[in-house]
């Protein structure tokens, strides 16, 4: 029998394909706009992969900040950067053949710890409830409101929780060396702030125009 | 199609975030402008990324309580705002760079080698 057609699968083999393509797309071209336009495609189906993971704001911060702003930051690069003998810049085929023997046994030891465990080979199944029409108030309507998959995931809640010390997701952690750990991330978060505060200050001021006078 | 009609596991993230580090690996090894250097490292961060967001993910696990639960996502937040910020300074240091020896080219960047 012919088993329908999972559209989470569909979709998630769709984005990972254009997430995929255009990011050997970005190593092939030597054309620096070109890559700047592929890293926006790759970098935007990565999204789409967070949105299917069940990540929601990570996938919508995603989107924010890294293409609408780290991108966007690359690409004012690009442009003032952009004189005719440095838009394209070609690689020595020597140093191809390196990185494709590097890159290719990296990518060997990668994909056989990722396709070796058992457990990480396939997801859950759907119940079969969810392939035929399902009436309010039977059992098999309750085992789908259960299944994550078909809810909402609503993260942003829990995970700024997270942010100010709270973990929502793991309230009771019986092992009491393994709770010492659970503290939330209140002070990463603070760190990360200050941080990014000096940096874009340290940023400002290290491409800000300088005018010599001459003498 | 039976390639459709199997549920997604953590093993087809951890390919397509392996594959995406791979590009960004061998991108900032070959390239020569500064800036491709930089978009490698854009793809080195996402599918490390990826790796994080499939492991704390209780939709691709059979045993949702043996995820790592938020602290993927977290973690994924984290990268996020790090990379935005390396990404300025890095941008800044280039064009410092750029006015200074007219070329964007790692390369010719040798004036502090003996």
């Amino acid at each position: 029998m012919q088993s329908p057609i999972i559209w989470h699968t569909f979709f998630f083999f769709l984005f990972s394909f254009l997430a995929c393509v255009f990011a050997v797309a970005v190593l092939v071209t030597s054309n620096i706009v070109r890559m700047a336009f592929f890293l926006v495609i790759s970098l935007g189906s990565t999204a789409g992969l967070f949105f299917l993971a069940g990540a929601d704001l990570v996938g919508s911060m995603q989107l924010m900040i890294y293409v609408g702003g780290t991108l966007v930051l690359l690409i004012f690069g690009v442009m003032l950067t952009a004189r005719s003998p440095l838009i394209s810049m070609h690689t020595p085929s020597g140093e191809w053949i390196l990185g494709a023997i590097v890159g290719g046994s990296l990518l060997a030891v990668l994909l056989q710890i990722a396709l070796s465990p058992k457990a990480w080979q396939q997801g859950p199944e759907l119940p079969p409830a969810a392939y035929t029409a399902v009436e309010a108030g039977t059992p098999a309507a309750a085992e789908l409101a259960r299944d994550p998959r078909l809810r909402p995931p609503q993260t942003a809640t829990k995970l700024g929780l997270g942010l100010l010390g709270e973990r929502v997701d793991k309230l009771v952690v019986q092992d009491p060396t393994r709770r010492a750990g659970m503290s939330g991330y209140l002070l990463p978060f603070e760190i990360v702030s200050v941080h990014l505060l000096v940096v874009l200050v340290g940023a400002a001021y290290l491409a800000r125009a300088r005018f010599r006078v001459s003498d | 199609m039976s390639l459709f009609s199997q549920p997604v596991g953590v093993s087809h993230y951890l390919v397509v975030g392996a594959v995406m580090f791979v590009c960004g690996v061998v991108a900032m090894a070959t390239k020569r402008n500064a800036l491709g250097v930089l978009m490698g490292i854009e793809l080195v961060l996402n599918g490390a990324n990826l790796n994080f967001i499939a492991f704390g993910s209780q939709i691709l696990h059979r045993e949702p309580a043996r995820t790592i639960g938020l602290d993927g996502q977290l973690i994924a937040l984290f990268v996020i705002v790090l990379a935005a910020a390396e990404a300025a300074i890095a941008l800044a240091i280039t064009l410092n760079f750029y006015n200074n020896q007219g070329t964007v080219d790692v390369d010719r960047a040798d004036d502090l080698s003996g």
